[in-house]
């Protein structure tokens, strides 16, 4: 798998992060090494082996349907650069 | 089984067929999230019902709610479903002010239950067979008001985090008709289940509708998706207008494009949503946060073992072993609790008398009203009493109407009303043969006329004869009477 300019920036619009356009070939050649490193893990022969999803063996935790939480929206909106009526404010989003 | 016919739709160039596929969200009847203990309950104010997993604040951990688990169980049981043992929670990414972690945790590869059915029943008694292609978990978003502020949104996270089935169709409806048959009868099921309360109005239940069309017998089109429709009608509305738009651009030579859609309620009309240079690309991964879902066996089986009577099985029960119609049985059985009330009434008596005093009389009468069966001001029990009073003979079918009207204002036990008022028919010749020979005697000219050939004014005598007894001769007996006594008969 390579990594080129388009794609990186692609993959920068998506996760909304800013790249200028003499940034995309440099980040792309560092991708693109970081990909091929990981990709040696291809060399092993997994055929037998069951994916593993946790280092300790353990069951999805769950709990019971109890409403335990919530009830503060001071705290919910305590970092919003602008709330009104107990809402956030945002810039218009208009579909 | 009958397959529904064939509808096309007849476009410039000749007829098209419709391809539908409904993508419905349910929301769990739960009490708290999928993955917090926050509260669900609707209509409470902004931002309360939020926990700080709810606001993505950095450190929080999602842990599952057990019972939404099992009502995503339930409810593939109930669509005949397969109950995968193993499933997955992945990372749906995109940014959307509703959306504070910047992913929804939904199931994308592995989800809790695959292929399944509903039947659909159509008017006319065509059944057509709708295949599930799966049903799985995932989280609802924030709710964002957009009409507050000319340059703002206000954005509540309430219902950010509530457990959503998202239960996806494969592409077998053809007509809106069906589709709304279709969203109907997940509703009832779903509500026969308990795992959905099917409250259109709240948002409990939305179609995202998939719609293509085809010249019949052709290769499937290119589909539009329409988000978050809320209500039968709208979905009729909004897959008429799409067809037809669709038709008109490929008549007139274009392409349709695959592409996001909304319907807007107030014009009836489907817009584009999303431009295409923000196609699509969730980047799923799996949630590194959560472990796979595993359900063993005997969880699903104990589960199995405590599902009630579903529609299908209750409708066929009542065909079978009461003797109703298609139609009627279906009618009854579409909501649990008049399937309840009609069973009550039924107990014990005439079957078929009773769907019909309940469907037509009683659900008249709450049609009117504006009232659901819970708040039906004539109970099962007295409803039953009338239909045994019907049944002994006490009460003409017209008298038991009248008896039933005051019901409806009193809330009183039929036989009371019956003594209080004296409505007991007469079925006493003589009284009724007196009757008779009175207005008989009173209108000579009349009664020549119906000898004479007009056989239609019978029944202006039955009238008569009714009024002077005050509605309560029996019908039966005060026409053989009338036969006799009038055409000689």
């Amino acid at each position: 798998m390579s990594v080129d300019a388009a794609t990186v920036k692609r993959i920068a619009k998506l996760a909304r992060i800013r790249v200028e356009d003499g940034e995309l070939a440099p980040l792309a050649a560092e991708l693109d090494t970081i990909l091929h490193w990981v990709e040696q893990l291809g060399e092993v022969n997994t055929a037998s082996v069951e994916p593993m999803n946790s280092v300790m063996p353990m069951d999805l935790k769950r709990r019971a349907d109890q409403v335990s939480d919530g009830g503060y929206p001071e705290d919910v909106l305590a970092n919003a650069p602008e709330q009104r009526h107990g809402f956030f404010v945002v810039h218009k989003i208009v579909e | 089984m009958t397959e529904p016919a064939v509808k096309y739709i007849e476009g410039a160039t000749g007829p098209w067929e419709i391809v539908l596929g409904l993508e419905v969200h349910a929301q769990v009847s739960s009490k708290s999230k999928l993955f917090s203990g926050a509260s669900t309950e609707f209509g409470a104010e902004p931002n309360t019902q939020v926990s700080l997993v709810d606001a993505a604040m950095p450190g929080m951990l999602p842990v599952i709610n057990e019972f939404c688990v099992e009502q995503a169980v339930r409810t593939g049981l109930g669509l005949k479903a397969q109950i995968n043992n193993w499933s997955r929670f992945d990372r749906k990414n995109y940014f959307y002010p509703d959306l504070p972690q910047g992913y929804q945790i939904s199931q994308f590869q592995f989800p809790i239950v695959g292929e399944g059915e509903v039947l659909v029943d159509l008017p006319g008694g065509a059944t057509r067979i709708v295949r599930i292609e799966r049903l799985h978990l995932e989280q609802d978003a924030g709710k964002c008001l957009h009409d507050q502020s000319p340059n703002e949104s206000l954005v509540d996270l309430s219902r950010s985090g509530i457990a959503l089935m998202e239960i996806v169709s494969k592409p077998d409806m053809r007509s809106a008709e069906e589709a709304g048959a279709y969203v109907k009868k997940l509703r009832t099921i779903l509500r026969y289940l308990g795992t959905c309360d099917g409250n259109m109005e709240e948002g409990s239940l939305r179609a995202d509708v998939n719609v293509s069309v085809r010249k019949p017998g052709g290769p499937l089109g290119t589909r539009c998706e329409i988000k978050n429709v809320n209500s039968v009608r709208f979905i009729g509305q909004a897959i008429e207008y799409e067809a037809r738009r669709q038709i008109d651009v490929l008549e007139s030579g274009g392409t349709i494009d695959q592409e996001t859609r909304l319907f807007d309620s107030k014009t009836g009309e489907t817009r584009t949503m999303r431009s295409k240079e923000d196609a699509h690309d969730y980047r799923y991964f799996p949630d590194p946060d959560l472990q796979p879902l595993v359900l063993d066996k005997a969880y699903v089986d104990a589960i199995a073992a405590g599902l009630p009577e579903l529609p299908d099985v209750r409708r066929a029960r009542y065909i079978n072993e009461f003797g109703l119609s298609p139609y009627d049985a279906s009618v009854l059985v579409a909501e649990r609790e008049t399937a309840a009330f009609y069973e009550a009434v039924a107990k014990g008596r005439d079957a078929k008398l009773a769907a019909n005093w309940v469907i037509v009389e009683l659900f008249g009468m709450l049609n009117k009203r504006g009232v659901g069966i819970e708040e039906s001001p004539v109970s099962a029990a007295r409803l039953g009493e009338l239909l045994d009073l019907l049944a002994d003979g006490t009460l003409s079918g017209r008298l038991a109407k009248e008896v039933f009207e005051i019901m409806i204002e009193t809330g009183g036990a039929p036989k009371a009303i019956v003594e209080e008022r004296g409505l007991v028919q007469v079925t006493d010749t003589g009284a009724i043969e007196a009757a008779v020979d009175a207005v008989i005697a009173a209108n000579p000219d009349k009664v020549a006329e119906v000898r004479s050939g007009k056989d239609k004014l019978l029944g202006w005598f039955v009238g008569q004869v009714m009024k002077s007894t005050g509605g309560k001769a029996n019908p039966q007996v005060l026409n053989d009477i009338l036969r006799k006594k009038v055409m000689g008969e």
